[in-house]
């Protein structure tokens, strides 16, 4: 084999290796967290309400609601605000403001997620206890910091789809007499639905996948949440938790936690390839 | 009110930072970062923790770039659009998605425990080399995609074969772009907690092998704060931590803006 035939073939066994490894941590937590879900069954798993590690009931609706009000709560707060700034970043913006605000957006994507809850920690959940009750460690909270932290997600490539329209639907709305604001609101906005869309989708796998920013805000109870205000346990912070010191069928229980986790995860993603890539052809 | 919400969002964010660098800016002294946390954390400085999160840097970044620039490569100058490069899309895309605990879990089962690297430095750097891949992967097929068309086509015509191309004139013009998406990654593995937890442990105490455990800063406030065993101390970190990334950040942001000057110029 000559040298650049071998070269070839090594740099294509390097390009895959981002495929070996999503196989490699799909195989090794299947591996320990699918024998519980089959001693379980999967309903109970999913569907029971007791999470008592300690007696053997495994049950995660629990988290299962909790990691889904929290997610929603940050779209509402996250994807007004996200869309907002992309439409303020490519229609809006004085070329110098721009200077300043894309690196502040790439700023807020490199900020620790400890920080973010520190802040939530310190900031937010004082400021709900004393002007709205509960114990402050709550959706809310989290649903506010989360909110923020996926505004990068949503602004980037939001803004790439709308840069990517042609020029020629904004000349021909502003043209035929729309204002500036009719056009982003009527043209630019709709035209640009599927990258949108497919940012509010990573936008909330990044929120379901939080962990650590929610543990220090969330409370952690586990419990069905009924308002806004009450404590929480999501997905990911049950097994932040826990995996600390947990043994045996416990273990195999947060690993079967992270199998529903996964699944959730590659759902999205490809929901979002989908929606993104039907706008490519 | 497009304005407002832009506005908002960066008010929001100046006031993240201002309210752990008033608080922490203070308490960053030389002693700070030079002496070890004594008494849990609750005295003395971060300096073993800072030995840490750059150590476990260095072991991610080491197998992240030649993966990350060699997947790069090879989806840009190596094949056409097609089944392959789908796959490898299609994994990197994915992989980007997946969230920090599961890479925490996989580091768990995978290098601490299958491979026996236990709960160690290499464990948590080689975790978060999968993390970063992506990051990796994407800013350096940005930077390979951005070199004209010409250049490839001089060196074809002066009889370079395709290797001798990319190692004489794809890369070395692409460096630039690659060394952000590398700073990217750092930045990444600086903030990371969920991910390294769970496989470098969380000792404090100064590292001797790329086999022991290790706490990096990040890690050191989250355990300082949330198990609120001195809130001075966090704010010290946490001030650490935000500049650390803020010079990270920077570093990244000029490398950027120089390359795209010199392609233009």
């Amino acid at each position: 084999m000559t040298k650049e035939k071998f070269l070839e073939k090594f740099l294509l066994f390097i390009a895959l290796s981002s495929i070996s490894i999503l196989a490699l941590i799909a195989f090794f937590i299947f591996e320990q967290g699918l024998p519980l879900i089959w001693k379980k069954g999967l309903a109970s798993f999913l569907l029971g309400e007791r999470w008592y590690p300690s007696q053997g009931s495994f049950g995660i609706l629990p988290m299962v609601v909790g990691s889904f009000w929290v997610t929603f709560g940050s779209l509402i707060v996250g994807v007004p605000l996200g869309v907002a700034c992309a439409v303020f970043l490519c229609e809006l913006t004085p070329p110098l403001v721009s200077m300043v605000f894309r690196p502040a957006i790439q700023l807020l994507a490199a900020i620790p997620s400890v920080i973010y809850g520190f802040w939530g920690l310190i900031v937010l959940v004082p400021l709900i206890r004393d002007h709205l009750g509960g114990p402050g460690l709550s959706i809310l909270a989290g649903s506010l910091v989360l909110g923020i932290m996926i505004l990068p997600t949503i602004i980037s490539i939001s803004e790439d789809s709308l840069r990517a329209l042609p020029r020629s639907f904004k000349e021909g709305a502003l043209s035929l007499g729309a204002t500036h604001w009719q056009t982003i609101w009527k043209v630019l906005l709709p035209a640009a639905r599927s990258g949108i869309v497919a940012s509010v989708i990573l936008g909330m796998g990044r929120a379901i996948g939080e962990t650590m920013a929610m543990i220090m805000i969330l409370g952690n109870a586990v419990q069905m949440p009924h308002s806004i205000l009450h404590s929480a346990r999501t997905l990911t912070t049950n097994i932040g938790i826990e995996m600390g010191y947990a043994t045996g069928d416990h273990q195999q229980a947060l690993f079967a936690t992270g199998v529903v986790l996964f699944f959730i995860i590659m759902g999205l993603n490809s929901l979002a390839l989908i929606i993104s890539g039907r706008r490519r052809s | 009110m497009i304005w407002v919400a832009a506005f908002f969002t960066l008010g929001v964010m100046i006031w993240i930072m201002a309210q752990v660098l008033r608080e922490g800016l203070p308490l960053l002294t030389v002693d700070f970062l030079s002496d070890s946390p004594r008494q849990m954390g609750r005295s003395g400085g971060i300096f073993s923790t800072i030995v840490g999160t750059l150590l476990i840097t260095a072991v991610a970044i080491t197998i992240a770039t030649p993966l990350g620039v060699g997947t790069a490569v090879y989806l840009r100058e190596y094949t056409r659009e097609g089944r392959i490069s789908r796959l490898i899309r299609f994994g990197t895309d994915c992989l980007a998605g997946v969230p920090s605990i599961i890479f925490g879990l996989f580091g768990f089962v995978f290098f601490v425990i299958f491979l026996g690297m236990g709960w160690s430095i290499l464990s948590g750097g080689l975790t978060l080399a999968t993390m970063i891949l992506p990051t990796i992967i994407s800013t350096a097929e940005e930077a390979i995609k951005t070199i004209p068309k010409s250049y490839r086509e001089v060196s074809y015509a002066l009889g370079g074969t395709r290797w001798q191309t990319v190692a004489k004139v794809i890369l070395p013009n692409a460096l630039p772009g690659i060394l952000t998406g590398v700073l990217l990654g750092v930045g990444r593995s600086v903030g990371e907690t969920a991910a390294i937890i769970l496989t470098a442990g969380s000792s404090f105490l100064m590292p001797t092998s790329l086999f022991s455990p290790i706490r990096t800063m990040a890690i050191h406030f989250y355990i300082l704060a949330r198990e609120g065993i001195s809130m001075e101390m966090a704010y010290a970190t946490g001030a650490a931590l935000i500049l650390l990334i803020l010079a990270i950040n920077t570093a990244a942001n000029w490398l950027l803006h120089r390359y795209i000057r010199r392609l233009e110029g």
